[in-house]
């Protein structure tokens, strides 16, 4: 599925990196012992430290450490088992040091690869640059002073890991993907929870276009801070456009960077960002470098969970899934254990088929999640199993799902209320089936003139007489064994 | 009574404390009047009486109870680059004053642990950047020494000169202080004091405000080195607050006290011999060789052949980190603020009046060293140079336990002399190299010269050997014979 | 290498440091005297030799994920320039 711009000179593409921050699901923060907690009075979550008040100094939580290995390890990327906290210097009002501890030429992960799952069933690998560990700097109220702007440190030194990518996508779905992905495999391995309204994990979009058929990279813009996936990719698409629209009007792009507006669908600069930089990166003198051992790293790799690559091969595997139906299952971690919990014992087919088509529909109607989810994975494995052991028909399961959706009451005592056993007596049935043979009598003669058809209008008739509780599967074979007497 | 008192050794009042032939307060007391009696000397830019005297008071309680501490009721001074709890800490800058810290510093917290009695915060170089002490936002510190035959202000030397002031003028017992590239140590030199610079990581450095992480350090200034040892025990230990602080135990300087320098080796590096050197300083450093070969040492010639580039080195290691260091001084969390049009005039407005001449000068040129395109012209190949400092101390420490060599390339010189940048960072040429390799270093009074100045001999040791660092001092200071001020 | 005024002007503008115009070419004087006598380095062979970083050869200790911290506003803000309402003021800024 290529993305093309078309243009009133030709065909352009564009040529996207994304730079992830991710918030370590910490307690405390990077270098200091305040909390990491959303949503606290301002500056109450801040030491002297965070505040940068003289004299303070920082020491490594080792469980950011352990936390951007073990995302590393989980990227396929490389574990760097020597690297470097170095200062970035810049001044402004959200950054207490005024530089952020973060790291340069020696991050702590290197190169990486992330798959992408296509909506049309292709895969793309999108290359990771690196992955370093940084602090996050506080954040600014503009709407509290007519001349002031407010500082409140509560996010100063929490620990953030940033994901590079390689300008490898090209097109704003890719882009989706590839956030919607890495945010599958952050929670996968619980190192981010990958919540991306409440800022614990940020995009920031890389955008720039070429001719179709061009090498080249052109100017990009940095797209800052854009807080969800459909906004990533709208602020893309328009990024995108916008610069076509410049080059095609003889125009040049300035490398800035910029915000996305989408109440109006726009980027403009950043006027904090106006300045040229010159970070002044050098090692933190207050640090020394971090050193892995051999150990350290091993024992976070065997520890790791399974993630939504393997889990979905496993699928396919084990349970002879389409890779349709497994990816949309390991999309989410909660989804596919739900799943794992419904097949468990269980026809996987089915249970795949009853978990996307039934139980997602729903779960998106309503607008909630799995854990939310109406119907347990234990009641939804029953409903199951009365179909396989035929207490109940395929319609009577729907009816009963859908009552289990409204009430949320187990599967048992809804089949139980709405008496929902299917007749599964051989008399029964067959006394229905011959009712129904006597009393249509041109059409078992059609049958037997060879239209076969006619053989489900009479498991119709057979169902409707007994008020649809008859097993169809019963049904059809015994209608078949007295059509041919 | 009162000189009496300010005249002692911390090791004599120690005792005499325990003792009770007087208390911690009327020592205390003693200190306080000197204190105003030689405000001249502007050593101090915060007198701290009230808290002195109740921590006099609790210093006699202790005592009484039988509970005494390791420096329990001893006055010392406190430099003010020290963050302390509640009491005003400037770094000797305008934009610090009115800074009132609330937390104590690692170092001053050990301190008020063992018992001493702070009398006070001590003036500084502001941000400890300076060589004699004149770069103080509250003015120079003159040094008590007056040289003879001519009327003279002399500095007591930089950076840590108001703990040498006040140290060898009776105004404290001790002192606290930094050294980063000298600050201790040149100083204790100039003001004829004993001034340690322990081992990089022996002391913490949370809560000192910072000049240049990888080389700032701090350590007593002191009237003996026995003193110097009593003090630098009470100063160091591990801090898990700061990541460059060494989790080693704590040798018991004061033990190795007596154990004299029979069977050391000691270097004497030809480099620091450059044409030109000052003859008393020569001289005075033949004597020390002498005193230490009559003590039982053997005397091996060495080479430290990078020692020339120390000081460039220097130059760009720590100005490039002191201005990362002080870029938090912004105006928004804490200290002086002038109002801008906006932010970015905020932070020019309010830096440019805050810092003095000489701060400025080191955070513009760490900034030039630091900026794009000159990082590895400058900034790598420094600590590629470092390297090879480091490389040339390990490749002598190989053949010799100890290192002696002059402190200061002269004797103290005039508050008002007009000196050049370089010249005067030239002060520094002989303490610089063992700040960039992290080593202790100290420096002991030796001597006056002919105007009866005094001059420091310095020691060098290897990395966490404090012990015959302290070793070889004392065999020094009792060679040397050397006779500080009488109280004033 | 010579540091003009507009080096200085660039310099002192990253490190926000406010400089007249008339202090530029002073400020350019002093850093070319400093920097003049730093150039001296380049005669040192460094070649194959590994930068040093800080100062020791230390092993970094890190610290347990605990919370032991915060929750100290007041004194978190009682040397500051004008806070109000629980945080931090600046002349307000543009984003």
């Amino acid at each position: 599925m290529s993305y093309i711009i078309k243009g009133e000179t030709g065909d352009w593409e564009v040529v996207i990196g994304l730079e992830v921050h991710a918030q370590v699901t910490s307690k405390a923060k990077l270098f200091s012992g305040a909390p990491t907690e959303f949503g606290a009075e301002p500056n109450t979550q801040v030491s002297f430290v965070d505040a940068a008040m003289p004299g303070m100094l920082p020491v490594l939580n080792e469980y950011a450490v352990e936390q951007a290995v073990k995302t590393g390890l989980g990227l396929k990327a490389k574990v760097n088992r020597n690297s470097v906290f170095a200062r970035k210097n810049y001044f402004y009002a959200d950054l207490p040091f005024g530089y952020q501890i973060s790291q340069f030429d020696q991050p702590i992960v290197g190169e990486g690869t992330i798959v992408l799952d296509m909506p049309d069933g292709t895969s793309r690998a999108v290359g990771v640059e690196r992955l370093h560990l940084e602090q996050d700097a506080g954040k600014l109220v503009h709407d509290m002073h007519a001349t002031k702007s407010f500082v409140d440190l509560n996010r100063a030194g929490v620990p953030l890991m940033e994901i590079v990518s390689k300008p490898d996508m090209r097109s704003p779905e890719e882009a989706g993907a590839y956030l919607r992905k890495l945010r599958a495999i952050l929670r996968y391995l619980g190192t981010c929870d990958g919540n991306m309204e409440e800022g614990s994990m940020r995009c920031d979009a890389n955008v720039s276009v070429r001719p179709v058929g061009s090498k080249e990279l052109r100017t990009r813009c940095e797209i800052k801070n854009v807080n969800s996936v459909r906004f990533v990719m709208q602020a893309i698409d328009h990024e995108a456009r916008r610069h076509v629209e410049v080059y095609e009007g003889g125009g040049k792009i300035d490398q800035e960077t910029r915000l996305y507006d989408p109440g109006q669908n726009e980027t403009r600069a950043m006027r904090s960002k106006e300045m040229a930089h010159d970070y002044r990166y050098f090692p933190d003198p207050d640090l020394l470098p971090v050193e892995l051992t051999e150990e350290f790293v091993a024992q976070i790799a065997k520890n790791l969970p399974e993630l939504p690559d393997d889990k979905k091969a496993r699928f396919e595997k084990e349970y002879g899934l389409t890779a349709y139906d497994a990816d949309v299952l390991v999309s989410e971690k909660e989804n596919a254990l739900f799943f794992e919990e419904v097949a468990k014992g269980r026809d996987p087919k089915q249970a795949a088929n009853w978990v996307i088509t039934n139980l997602f529909g729903v779960l998106n109607k309503k607008g909630v999640g799995i854990t939310e989810s109406p119907v347990s994975a234990k009641n939804l494995g029953r409903l199951i199993d009365l179909i396989a052991d035929n207490t109940i028909s395929g319609r009577q399961a729907k009816e009963a799902f859908e009552a289990m959706v409204e009430t949320g009451k187990d599967t048992d005592a809804i089949v139980a209320e709405k008496g929902l056993k299917q007749i599964t007596d051989t008399g029964a049935i067959a006394a229905a089936v011959d009712q129904v043979l006597a009393a249509n009598a041109d059409k078992v003669a059609q049958f037997k003139a060879g239209k076969e058809q006619v053989l489900g209008w009479f498991v119709g008739q057979v169902m409707k007489a007994s008020q649809g509780k008859a097993n169809p599967a019963m049904c059809n074979e015994l209608l078949r064994k007295k059509l041919a007497q | 009574m009162s000189s009496e008192l300010t005249a002692l050794t911390i090791a004599e009042a120690r005792s005499r404390l325990r003792r009770k032939e007087f208390s911690a307060l009327e020592l205390t007391e003693a200190h306080l009047s000197a204190m105003e009696r030689a405000r001249h000397l502007n050593a101090y830019i915060t007198e701290t009486a009230d808290l002195a005297r109740e921590r006099a008071k609790d210093s006699d309680k202790r005592i009484a109870a039988g509970e005494a501490r390791a420096m329990d009721g001893i006055p010392i001074g406190m430099k003010d680059l020290f963050c302390t709890e509640g009491v005003q800490t400037t770094a000797a800058s305008h934009i610090l004053e009115g800074f009132t810290p609330p937390y104590e510093s690692t170092v001053s917290q050990k301190l008020r642990d063992a018992g001493t009695v702070m009398l006070g915060k001590l003036n500084l170089d502001e941000f400890a950047m300076g060589s004699a002490n004149i770069t103080s936002y509250f003015g120079a510190v003159k040094n008590p020494w007056v040289p003879k035959g001519r009327n003279a202000e002399l500095v007591p030397g930089g950076s840590s000169g108001g703990s040498a002031a006040a140290t060898s003028a009776h105004l404290c017992m001790a002192a606290t202080g930094t050294d980063t590239g000298g600050s201790i140590r040149q100083p204790a030199s100039f003001c004829g004091l004993v001034g340690v610079k322990p081992t990089y990581g022996r002391c913490s450095r949370w809560g000192v405000v910072a000049f240049a992480s990888s080389l700032d350090q701090a350590g007593p200034i002191t009237r003996n080195v026995r003193d110097a040892a009593i003090m630098l025990k009470a100063m160091c230990g591990h801090d898990p607050k700061d990541s460059t602080s060494a989790n080693l135990p704590v040798p018991d300087f004061e033990a190795v006290l007596g154990q004299g320098v029979k069977g050391l080796r000691i270097g004497i590096p030809k480099e620091y011999r450059p044409d030109g050197l000052n003859a008393e300083v020569n001289a005075l450093w033949n004597k020390g060789i002498d005193w230490l070969e009559k003590a039982g040492a053997t005397i091996v010639d060495i080479s430290l052949p990078h020692t020339k580039y120390a000081l460039p080195t220097y130059y760009i290691v720590a100005p490039a980190e002191a201005s990362s260091n002080l870029a938090r001084y912004d105006g928004v969390r804490f200290g002086l603020r002038v109002p801008g049009k906006n932010l970015d005039d905020m932070y020019a407005k309010t830096r440019a009046a805050g810092f003095g001449a000489e701060v400025k000068r080191r955070i513009m040129i760490g900034t030039y060293v630091l900026s794009a395109g000159y990082y590895d012209a400058y900034y790598v190949k420094a600590q590629k140079v470092r390297a090879l400092i480091v490389r040339d101390f390990n490749e002598a420490f190989a053949k010799v336990d100890a290192i002696l060599t002059p402190t200061a390339p002269s004797a103290a010189f005039g508050i008002n002399d007009k000196i050049d940048t370089i010249t005067m960072y030239l002060n520094d040429v002989f303490t610089v190299p063992a700040s960039l390799a992290g080593i202790p270093a100290a420096s002991v009074p030796a001597g006056l010269t002919a105007e009866g100045l005094p001059l420091g001999l310095q020691v060098l040791t290897k990395r966490w050997d404090e012990e015959t660092l302290f070793r070889v001092c004392q065999s020094l200071e009792d060679a040397a014979g050397f006779k500080g001020l009488a109280p004033l | 290498m010579s540091i003009d005024n507009a080096t200085v002007r660039r310099i002192a503008t990253l490190a926000r440091i406010e400089v007249t115009d008339a202090e530029l070419s002073t400020w350019a004087g002093q850093l070319n005297g400093i920097m003049g006598w730093i150039e001296q380095l380049k005669e040192v062979n460094t070649d194959g030799v590994a930068p040093m970083s800080g100062g020791t050869d230390l092993k970094l200790t890190l610290r347990a994920d605990q919370v032991t911290d915060g929750g100290i506003v007041d004194q978190v803000l009682m040397n500051a320039t004008e806070p109000q309402d629980g945080y931090f003021t600046v002349p307000k800024v543009v984003e």
